[in-house]
């Protein structure tokens, strides 16, 4: 089986418009979390989101009639992706490669609007591009239309865990050789009126900023944007002077079959310890772990729970950050988001931290890194993402050298 | 709001007492926002999500309940 490099990454977020805008905020611990400007927060229990604020898809020459806001970052995020790359997409290459990618929600801006005009103003006649701007493969078939590939390309929906679904996917696709080159990632929106009193309804949202594993931590804060990667094999990537970024070399997952929305420590568990499996690492190897780390009282002490019981003793000396704390929980992006900031961390030898920590939580007992970057070169990371429906999929990466 | 409680669980109204505590009745985290919901909408009030996460039991719950509508009919 092929060894898989990462030679591409691309990135929009609240932190940024490509990757290196992206890294120098998270290595410097600066979240992108302020008052919600996408829609009138009177009528809303929560204030604050992590948007992309002042995006205009003009000036990136998208077509926005057929592509919801976050279709947009997908194709932004893409077109970063394979210009780090270097890849030219020709007839052949383009056969053989697969686009893949996550979304929670799709273009649910789209129909929100939509649903305004036709029950609020009573207006009988709904915009024409609403079903492709509403589908969620709508940036995974722009960005296989916009670089030409041909090959498997399609959408992963599975909430939270949508991206890393998708990249784990991509990844063993590449290192069974199903495909040459893989564009994946993830990419959301989720800021309407509607889908924002349907979180304020689940009652997880908190009410200031997004505080992952620290005892006053009050809820999520939501975010936005796209991640995406370029895979291929090592092989390969060598073989065309390609500057390899990192690699990603195990993938597991499983499912809690419990509860809709309570996390279980062992379901998270059982996915990690596939993932150091794929990767023939051991917990000991595991240096970095991007946590799920949402910032809701739950999820937080069922994940230190989870790390316990996959890694062991090595749960005690295993850096663990939430860069949620940062750029918000983009749901189906969150994992390519923390795909970009695990490789980067592994690039970099920073490993970013929990922003706005302020208190130790006696139930989060990790070594979890707050506030402040940290220098240290680690070889092997993992990045949890953890999904409502009990669905967990973990990626482990590793530093090229 | 004993009714709102058994129908959640589907358990009959009779098993839930003033001293029975969230926990004795098997609610989980999902449970307690849904019967939340079901009780703004039938007294007409509004449950921040700090004054729900003080709500252990059903006393809390129909002291907190009076109180909000009490608040709501002075006002």
């Amino acid at each position: 089986m092929a060894r898989v490099a990462i030679t591409g990454m691309g990135m929009i977020s609240a932190l940024g418009r490509n990757v290196p805008e992206n890294w120098v905020a998270l290595s410097e611990g600066r979240a992108g979390i302020g008052p919600i400007t996408a829609v009138d927060t009177t009528n809303l229990k929560f204030k604050n989101g992590a948007e992309v604020g002042g995006f205009n898809p003009e000036e990136y020459s998208l077509k926005t009639d057929y592509l919801d806001r976050f279709a947009q970052f997908a194709a932004v995020a893409a077109r970063e992706a394979v210009q780090t790359s270097g890849l030219n997409f020709t007839p052949e290459l383009g056969d053989r490669s697969a686009v893949i990618t996550g979304s929670c929600v799709g273009g649910q801006n789209t129909s929100d609007a939509g649903f305004v005009e036709l029950y609020r103003k009573n207006n009988p006649r709904v915009n024409p591009m609403t079903i492709p701007r509403t589908m969620a493969n709508g940036g995974a078939s722009f960005i296989a239309t916009e670089h030409h590939i041909r090959g498997p390309v399609y959408t992963i929906s599975t909430a939270c865990s949508s991206s890393n679904h998708a990249i784990g996917q991509a990844f063993w696709m590449v290192r069974s050789g199903a495909v040459e080159v893989a564009i994946t990632g993830g990419s959301e929106a989720p800021f309407s009126f509607g889908f924002l009193k349907a979180w304020e309804a689940m009652r997880v949202v908190s009410p200031e900023t997004c505080r992952p594993f620290s005892k006053d931590r009050k809820g999520l804060i939501l975010g936005e944007g796209a991640a995406m990667l370029v895979l291929e094999s090592l092989e390969r990537a060598q073989a065309r002077g390609a500057e390899i970024l990192g690699e990603i070399v195990g993938f597991g997952m499983s499912s809690d079959a419990g509860h809709i929305t309570a996390p279980s420590e062992e379901g998270a568990a059982m996915a990690m310890e596939a993932a150091m499996r794929d990767a023939q690492v051991s917990p000991m190897e595991i240096g970095y772990i991007n946590a799920h780390g949402t910032g809701t009282a739950l999820n937080d002490s069922t994940e230190t729970q989870a790390i316990k019981l996959a890694m062991g003793p090595q749960a005690k000396s295993v850096a663990v950050s939430s860069t949620k704390s940062m750029h918000g929980h983009a749901l189906g992006a969150a994992g390519a988001l923390e795909a970009v900031a695990t490789a980067m961390a592994l690039k970099t030898g920073v490993l970013p931290p929990t922003a706005n920590f302020n208190e130790a939580d006696p139930a989060c007992d990790l070594d979890v890194i707050s506030n402040e970057a940290r220098r240290q070169q680690v070889e092997y990371a993992m990045s949890n993402s953890f999904a409502f429906g009990g669905l967990n999929a973990v990626l482990v990466f590793r530093r090229f050298q | 709001m004993f009714e709102i409680i058994a129908k959640q669980k589907r358990i009959s109204p009779e098993q839930v007492t003033i001293d029975s505590t969230f926990q004795e009745l098997g609610l989980d985290s999902l449970d307690a926002v849904n019967i939340l919901f079901e009780v703004e909408g039938e007294f007409n009030i509004s449950i921040s999500d700090e004054q729900a996460r003080q709500i252990k039991d059903v006393r809390q719950m129909v002291e907190g309940v009076a109180a909000l509508a009490g608040e709501k009919k002075t006002a």
